[in-house]
């Protein structure tokens, strides 16, 4: 993975020293809370219900095991001695005391990490899919770009006080495992007209209040363009994103009021004017941040498919489940990819204890070259673990509560943190999440569902990704009681939709029963076991649902 | 009035005027309508001109009215508010503004960093603040990754 040299250490501590600075001097009183706001948001705290909220950048999501352990250790030291994985790819503490955050980042900043721009009105971490670099089906490494795209976002001082705060995602797969289509901008690795590879550039798509899916401003860009067009993009925005109204403020209103076309005809009026200026990348450049990036030290290894076909079918039958819905399959013969679910009936969807991250760093040592990866599911990766030390790895996460086999099934689900912590929040979504895992525990069932997304917010800010769930379930206040609409039919994947409401919100204590009613009905509709739900619901629509749910009228 | 300017505190002589008070001599700020209004008269006086910029100042329509302004005043009606460091690069990259740039409005000690990356040589600091520690803020940073109006070249251009 990427190593920070003597000027990415530099700039981290330098950040540590100046957000120290900026907490004695509101802890004095020289600044007020409204100035120092953006201040601490631009690294990554939040004022929480109970109190701060610290948002740790994973640059696209992949960690070593030192700084999984110094996770740990911060969880113990200063948080109630756990963290919490998000979608975009980050760690949450729930817990920290403000005086404490400067000796955090600064723990942070010894093992090549920070908090830096990971809320706020600026460009977030950007973030990739969780099987880079071993897919089967990639085209080429997003890594290196999403590195390139990091180092351009830190600190750049022209994009600080956006409209809004700007999302970023880059996939280099035929699947999409980034939601791409749902990020401020999307950047797509493809094949250009001569086999070499480029860019897709997409652009406004997003969730929370209005969802929309990202357009295609330009087919193929050339790779050295990368970061002249996303400042061109970035400018436009800055100059005439609107600033009036917090809730129209992100690229896609923008987008959507100018129209893609003539969006993209000011983004490339732009970039006509600096495409050729010294942020062109150079091979240099390129070639030495690939180079972080280069495949493991794997041993050579006999072919392995036919090997996990009968792992998938062992006589341990936990095993073979976990093997068929967690593991996929790797480009080095010998290897395959395993997914951890962070998602078991006994906490929070995406929470780790401290004992289970030091755990897990010891893992990701003995099973797969010191990393591992989160993914947009709130989910981990072993990325390149040995076929045949799969059954061991298998009973050493079981023993911590992490050998769930239910990587994308039904209660591998998407939640955010809601009522419990968020005072944005309207209804709790945690409660619900377990509730779904404890009522739905039959594995068999599970299996035979397949592959199905539920998604939940606690509010129309759509954390939780509601819209692109092909189950979404968001939580609404009414008259001071939580209820929860159900919509069917949002994927996040290239062929991404926005699921629809399906009618009347349901109490507290009728959501799951509603889910559950869905679920059987899908059984019972769908023209055989490889239909999906999704493509049940995108065959026959939303009636026979409703039907059951609320009757004819 | 103190700013800094140049990365010092300096007694500034400069004086903002509003559109309907009468030009006093010497060194004038006027707002972008009153200069569109007056444009030859105040070229053709003694003493200096400055301009105030609004945040959402169209530069390819206005900057080529602006020959002869020695100063150019970027309003940051809130310091959330991020146009103005646009305008800034464009000003200095794009239209090779030589004069003073200057940041006024809601201007604090932590923007200034960014603010000086982005062209601006001037700042007038909102009032109240403490003028001396805001200049800290320029030696906060050493490590710069993209170019601006500083220094074109990224840090992958300068990377030893």
């Amino acid at each position: 993975m990427y190593q920070y040299d003597q000027y990415d250490q530099r700039a981290v501590a330098e950040r540590a020293a100046q957000f120290l600075g900026q907490v004695e001097r509101r802890l004095s009183g020289e600044i007020l809370e409204d100035e120092f706001k953006p201040l601490r948001l631009q690294n990554g705290l939040y004022m929480q219900l109970h109190g701060y909220m610290l948002r740790v950048a994973i640059p696209y999501g992949l960690l070593s095991s030192k700084q999984i352990r110094k996770f740990a250790h911060i969880a113990r030291k200063f948080d109630k001695g756990y963290g919490h994985l998000t979608t975009r790819q980050n760690l949450q503490y729930n817990w920290l005391k403000l005086q404490d955050v400067p000796e955090v980042l600064r723990e942070l900043a010894s093992v090549e990490m920070h908090a830096v721009q990971t809320s706020g009105n600026c460009i977030r971490n950007t973030t990739s899919d969780q099987f880079a670099g071993v897919a089967r089906d990639e085209i080429e490494d997003p890594r290196p770009y999403a590195e390139l795209i990091r180092q351009w976002s830190t600190f750049h001082p022209e994009f600080a006080f956006l409209p809004r705060k700007f999302k970023i995602a880059i996939a280099g797969t035929d699947s999409d495992r980034a939601a791409i289509y749902l990020h401020d901008i999307g950047v797509r690795i493809v094949r250009g007209p001569s086999g070499e590879t480029g860019f897709q550039m997409l652009v406004g798509g997003g969730m929370g209040r209005t969802p929309l899916i990202a357009k295609s401003i330009r087919e193929f860009l050339p790779k050295q363009h990368l970061l002249s067009y996303l400042e061109s993009i970035l400018r436009v925005y800055n100059m005439h994103g609107r600033r009036d109204n917090k809730f129209k403020a992100r690229i896609k209103i923008l987008v959507d009021a100018l129209g893609a076309e003539e969006f993209g005809r000011q983004v490339e009026a732009e970039w006509a004017l600096i495409k050729d200026s010294a942020l062109q990348l150079t091979d240099a450049e390129v070639q030495r941040v690939a180079k972080y990036f280069a495949p493991q030290p794997y041993a050579k290894l006999p072919e392995s498919d036919a090997k996990l076909d009968a792992l998938a079918l062992s006589s341990n039958r936990d095993f073979g489940r976990w093997v068929r819905n967690n593991v996929t399959r790797h480009r080095q013969p010998g290897y395959c990819a395993v997914t951890i679910s962070v998602k078991n009936p006994k906490v929070p969807p995406g929470d780790l204890s401290d004992t289970q991250l030091d755990a897990l760093a010891d893992l990701a040592d003995r099973y797969s070259f010191g990393e591992a990866r989160v993914t947009h599911r709130q989910n981990l990766v072993f990325a390149d673990v040995r076929v045949d030390a799969l059954e061991a790895l298998f009973k050493d996460l079981a023993a911590l509560d992490l050998g769930v086999a239910n990587s994308e099934k039904l209660t591998d689900v998407i939640c955010c943190p809601g009522l419990d912590y968020c005072d944005l929040a309207n209804a709790r979504s945690i409660p619900i999440a377990l509730e779904i895992m404890q009522r739905f525990t039959d594995v068999d069932y599970l299996e035979d569902l397949g592959d199905v997304s539920i998604k939940m917010s606690g509010c129309i800010n759509a954390c939780g990704h509601h819209h692109v769930g092909n189950i979404g379930i968001l939580g609404i206040d009414k008259q001071g009681e939580e209820f929860y609409q159900l919509m069917l039919g949002g994927s996040a994947d290239y062929d991404a939709s926005i699921g629809a409401v399906l009618g009347k919100a349901f109490p507290k204590d009728k959501i799951v029963e509603a889910v559950a009613t869905v679920l059987d009905t899908y059984l019972k509709i769908r023209d055989s076991a490889d239909e999906t739900f999704l493509m049940t619901y995108r065959r026959l629509g939303a009636e026979p649902f409703k039907k059951v749910l609320y009757g004819d009228n | 009035m103190e700013i800094i300017r140049n990365g010092e505190i300096v007694q500034d002589r400069w004086q903002h005027v509003a559109d309907d008070t009468p030009l006093p001599e010497g060194d004038v700020i006027v707002s972008l309508t009153r200069f569109g209004a007056e444009r030859d008269a105040l070229l053709a006086r003694p003493g200096k001109l400055g301009v105030r910029l609004p945040p959402d100042v169209d530069l390819v329509e206005t900057f080529p009215l602006l020959d002869g302004v020695a100063l150019l005043a970027i309003e940051f009606p809130k310091y959330t508010d991020g146009r103005g460091y646009s305008t800034a690069r464009l000003l200095r990259e794009r239209y090779d503004f030589k004069g003073e740039l200057r940041a006024v409005g809601d201007v604090l000690r932590d923007q200034l960093f960014y603010m000086r990356r982005c062209g601006i040589d001037a700042f007038e600091l909102k009032a109240g603040k403490d003028i001396k520690g805001a200049l800290e803020a320029f030696r906060e940073f050493s490590v710069t990754y993209q170019g601006a109006a500083d220094d074109p070249r990224p840090l992958f251009r300068r990377r030893g």
